[in-house]
């Protein structure tokens, strides 16, 4: 059985899923991240000066890019992967000879896909209000495929456990976006209170914000081996969590 | 000679405690057209969630071509083309990216995919709509999509589940033609179905279920052959008088008639007698006969006949009612 066709078949699936309905998937991001820019820089930020040492503008770019990859990586694999279970067509991998991991690396590819595009696109529209400079490319790439491919994999985990379409937005409704938010999008945590700054570095997506701000900035909060090394433990650790339930078939078999 | 399929000690407890199956065994052999029919409920689609592995067994032993589906999963998996009763395909993808994908579940190539689902596509007279969207076919298309999609991989054996549910007697016939086509080919064929007309004219061998258990499973002759009593209407041709008919009912022994309406008989025939004596019979009172049918589908009487003996068998053992969804 050759899995690298299964793979490549789950990937195209996913790809030609959010492809089809760019309407949803690509052009929101867009639209939101225009508004923050004309709120939070143009007309906010130009009344807060420097962050970092850079304008204000320049300091949220990489944040809000960062923000837009962890919203679009998994939703994609949440919706759809809750999609197959309500329309039951997750039945055409299960009865196929598909290993789990390939199921898993499938629907994470394309949750990683789409986050990526909307990372570019959100780039693209960027540029339109701001110069971005480039700190360190390798850093900016590690870190945004290894981010989507961690809130893919969270995705994937939230609609293993969904039986509503309900259950796949409240943890993106009372977790994710909390968390992006208070993740030092627009801000340095250097500038809250010290129990506030240990609170925050519980927060894994600080971790990730610093690193992306790094490859463009050069600058974080956070040193960058914390960084990749949090970021590479949730990786490892909702991958297992994915492989187990699928394995067992929570949610998917009777 | 391996089976197809074979089945020992199968049993499925679902959480709750209902038993859909309760050790059932059942061999299928290599190029079988084979029917597994039952009332709802009785676990037929259980057995082929666990045969398909998108049911979790409690115990037991499958084995699909020889390989246990607990140590060598994928590889049974290959052998099976399963079409569900319940539609279980994206409704917003075309016919042919559902075709293309499938096939590459299964590790065929884009190139073999795309000439694959053209011939099948063809075949089952669904080609037209191979770009649209798949929640734009009518019922009898879907069913015939899933079976397309079924044999993307060219599997050795064919699961089907209730096929032709909601499908024209027009279609369904063209099925049955596809479906003995697909046999001859070599694939052995496992069907359910509630229209026992079909697995009569279809299937060799069958196996009945009932309440999580085998009642029945043999060969469709041998099935057949236990029928005592057949049930036969005939249409008497217009302008009979009905004084005649009546007289002949009256008169008739060793065949029993009746009349049902005034141009109407009624008759019941054992293993004893034959057709010839029923026709002699009427030659001789001057009765003619415009056109002949059976009462009803033999095998339904005799499926009908086997699950009220399970049904019955279980009212006299006093054991507490167990109510489950399958």
């Amino acid at each position: 059985m050759n899995n690298s066709i299964a793979l490549k078949s789950i990937l195209t699936k996913e790809i030609q899923r959010f492809m089809r309905i760019w309407v949803q998937t690509l052009v929101p991001p867009a639209i939101t991240i225009s508004l923050y820019f004309v709120i939070f820089g143009s007309l906010i930020g130009s009344r807060i000066g420097e962050m970092g040492g850079f304008d204000y503008m320049s300091f949220i770019v990489p944040g809000l890019i960062m923000m837009s990859v962890i919203t679009n990586s998994y939703s994609n694999v949440a919706s759809s992967f809750f999609s197959a279970k309500w329309q039951r067509n997750v039945e055409e991998m299960l009865v196929a000879p598909v290993p789990n991991w390939v199921i898993v690396a499938g629907y994470v590819g394309g949750g990683m896909c789409r986050g990526m595009l909307v990372g570019l696109i959100v780039t693209l529209v960027s540029l339109l209000f701001v110069d971005i400079q480039l700190h360190n490319i390798w850093v900016i790439i590690a870190t945004v495929v290894l981010t989507s491919a961690t809130f893919a994999l969270g995705g994937l985990i939230n609609a293993i456990f969904a039986n509503s379409f309900d259950d796949i937005s409240i943890i993106p409704t009372f977790i994710l976006t909390p968390l992006t938010y208070l993740g030092g999008v627009f801000y340095s945590i250097s500038l809250l209170p010290e129990f506030w700054q240990g609170v925050s570095q519980a927060n894994p997506i600080v971790y990730m914000v610093n690193a992306f701000r790094y490859g463009f900035l050069g600058i974080s909060d956070v040193s960058l081996v914390t960084a990749f090394a949090v970021i590479i433990f949730f990786i490892v650790t909702l991958f297992t969590i994915a492989m187990v339930l699928i394995s067992k078939g929570i949610g998917l078999r009777t | 000679m391996t089976y197809a399929l074979e089945i020992s000690a199968l049993k499925k407890t679902y959480k709750g405690g209902f038993q859909a199956l309760k050790g059932i065994d059942l061999t299928v052999s290599q190029g079988d057209f084979f029917a597994l029919l039952g009332p709802n409920g009785a676990g037929k689609s259980t057995a082929i969630g666990v045969i398909t592995s998108l049911v979790n067994k409690t115990a037991g032993q499958v084995k699909v071509f020889g390989y246990d589906i607990d140590t060598d999963l994928e590889k049974a998996k290959s052998f099976i083309g399963l079409v569900p009763q319940e539609f279980n395909f994206s409704q917003f993808e075309p016919l042919m990216n559902i075709l293309v994908n499938q096939a590459g579940y299964y590790g065929v190539t884009k190139s073999v995919a795309i000439e694959r689902a053209e011939k099948y596509l063809k075949q089952l007279e669904l080609w037209d709509k191979r770009d649209a969207p798949a929640r734009t076919l009518s019922g009898g298309m879907k069913r015939r999509l899933m079976i397309a999609r079924a044999l993307m991989h060219e599997p050795k054996m064919l699961i089907l589940d209730e096929p032709t549910a909601g499908v024209d007697i027009e279609l369904r016939r063209s099925m049955w033609s596809f479906l003995r086509e697909l046999n001859q080919q070599g694939i052995t064929i496992i069907l359910t179905t509630h229209y026992l007309e079909e697995a009569e004219m279809l299937c060799r061998n069958i196996a009945i279920i009932d309440g999580g258990e085998i009642v029945e499973n043999t060969s469709m002759k041998k099935l057949l052959a236990q029928l005592d009593v057949e049930t036969f209407i005939f249409d008497i041709k217009e302008g009979t008088a009905v004084s005649k008919l009546e007289q002949f009912v009256k008169q008739s022994s060793v065949i029993t008639y009746r009349l049902i309406d005034d141009h109407t008989l009624e008759m019941d025939l054992n293993k004893a007698q034959n057709l010839n004596q029923v026709f002699e019979q009427l030659s001789v009172a001057n009765i003619e006969v415009q056109s002949m049918r059976n009462k009803s589908n033999r095998l339904e009487a005799l499926f009908v006949s086997l699950i009220n003996k399970k049904s019955s068998a279980r009212q006299t053992k006093p054991q507490s009612a167990v109510v489950g969804a399958n």
